[in-house]
C-alpha cells in the first residue's frame, strides 16, 4: 500500500474513521505509538472543519493517505479535501489563551493543533474547496 | 456496549469522586462537544456544591477534539472567575502536547498522576 483514497460521508465521527485508517496505515511503517496518536488528533481536525465549515454541496470528504520513502517507509502523507466554500487561511488570526480565556468565543484551535502536531502542513483553498495536505515521518 | 475502546464510544461516560476539599472527575471516552459539555454539566453542578477545586483525570480519555477543548477552556474560565482551580492528570502524551501547544497549561496545571495533582490542588 502505498495510497490510498477514502470517500467519507459527512456525517458524526466520520473523524474517528478517518483516525483509525491513519492509524492502521502509520503502525504498518511502524511509526512510534507517540506520533501516531499525533496524527489521529491532526486528522480530525482537518475532517471536523471540512465537516462543519465546509458547507459542501457533496457530502463527502476525501482523506488520502500516501506512505512515503524508498524500501523503507519515511513519511506519511495525509490529504484531507473537501469541495466546499473555501477560506482564506493567511486571513486566520492566531488563536492565544489569555485572548480566549476572556472572549465569548473560545473557539479557533483547530488549525494550530494541527500545525503543532505534524511536521509539515500546507493549505491550499479556493472556491473549489479546501485541501490541507499533512506529513509526519516516520 | 463495552468501554474497552475509547473510540467506539459516542457517548462520554464521567463519574465524580468528592474528596475534601476537591472533587476528582474521571472521564472515560472521546471528548468532543456532547462530552465536552457532558463534562461542563457535572463541573458546574460541582461549582455549585461549593466545590472550587477540580480535577480532571483524562485518563479513560485517548482521543480529544478542538470543540470538546473549548468547552473546556469555559470551565477554566469559570474556575478563575470563582478564584477556583482546575488541574488536570493522567493525559496521553498527544492530549498533553496539545495542551501545551495551546498554552492551556499557563492557567489549568497538568499533573502526571492522580496522587501528584491532589497533593499540589488540595488546599
Ligand atoms: N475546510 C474548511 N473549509 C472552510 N473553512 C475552513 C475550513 N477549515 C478551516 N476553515 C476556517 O478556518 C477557521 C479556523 O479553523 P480552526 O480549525 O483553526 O478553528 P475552528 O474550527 O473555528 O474552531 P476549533 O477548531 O477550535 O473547533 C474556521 O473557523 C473556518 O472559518
Ligand atoms: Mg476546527
Amino acid at each position: 500500500m502505498r495510497k490510498v483514497t477514502l470517500a467519507l460521508p459527512m456525517v458524526p465521527e466520520m473523524e474517528i474513521e478517518a483516525s483509525k485508517t491513519a492509524m492502521a496505515i502509520a503502525e504498518s511503517m511502524r511509526m512510534s505509538p507517540d506520533r501516531i496518536d499525533e496524527v489521529r488528533m491532526a486528522v480530525v481536525e482537518a475532517c471536523i472543519n471540512a465537516l462543519e465549515h465546509s458547507h459542501a454541496s457533496a457530502k463527502e470528504v476525501f482523506v488520502t493517505f500516501e506512505v512515503l520513502g524508498g524500501q523503507d517507509p519515511e513519511t506519511l502523507r495525509i490529504t484531507v479535501r473537501d469541495t466546499g466554500v473555501g477560506f482564506s487561511p493567511g486571513e486566520i488570526e492566531e488563536p492565544s489563551i489569555q485572548e480566549k480565556l476572556k472572549s465569548a468565543r473560545k473557539r479557533g484551535w483547530g488549525l494550530k493543533i494541527i500545525r503543532g502536531l505534524m511536521d509539515d502542513v500546507e493549505i491550499r483553498s479556493g472556491s473549489e474547496g479546501t485541501t490541507v495536505v499533512m506529513s509526519k515521518m516516520r | 456496549m463495552k468501554g474497552g475502546d475509547a473510540l467506539m464510544t459516542e457517548s462520554l461516560n464521567v463519574n465524580v469522586d468528592r474528596r475534601e476539599g476537591l472533587a476528582v472527575v474521571y472521564t472515560e471516552g472521546y471528548i468532543n462537544n456532547q462530552g465536552g459539555e457532558e463534562i461542563a454539566r457535572v463541573a458546574y453542578k460541582l461549582i455549585d456544591e461549593g466545590y472550587k477545586v477540580l480535577l480532571l483525570n483524562l485518563g479513560g480519555t485517548k482521543i480529544v477534539n478542538s470543540i470538546g477543548i473549548s468547552i473546556l477552556i469555559e470551565i477554566i474560565e469559570k474556575m478563575i472567575e470563582i478564584g477556583g482551580k482546575l488541574g488536570f492528570c493522567s493525559l496521553t502524551p498527544t492530549i498533553e502536547k496539545t495542551f501545551h501547544i495551546m498554552g492551556l497549561a499557563q492557567y489549568a496545571p497538568i499533573f502526571p498522576d492522580e496522587p501528584a495533582a491532589v497533593s499540589q490542588l488540595q488546599p
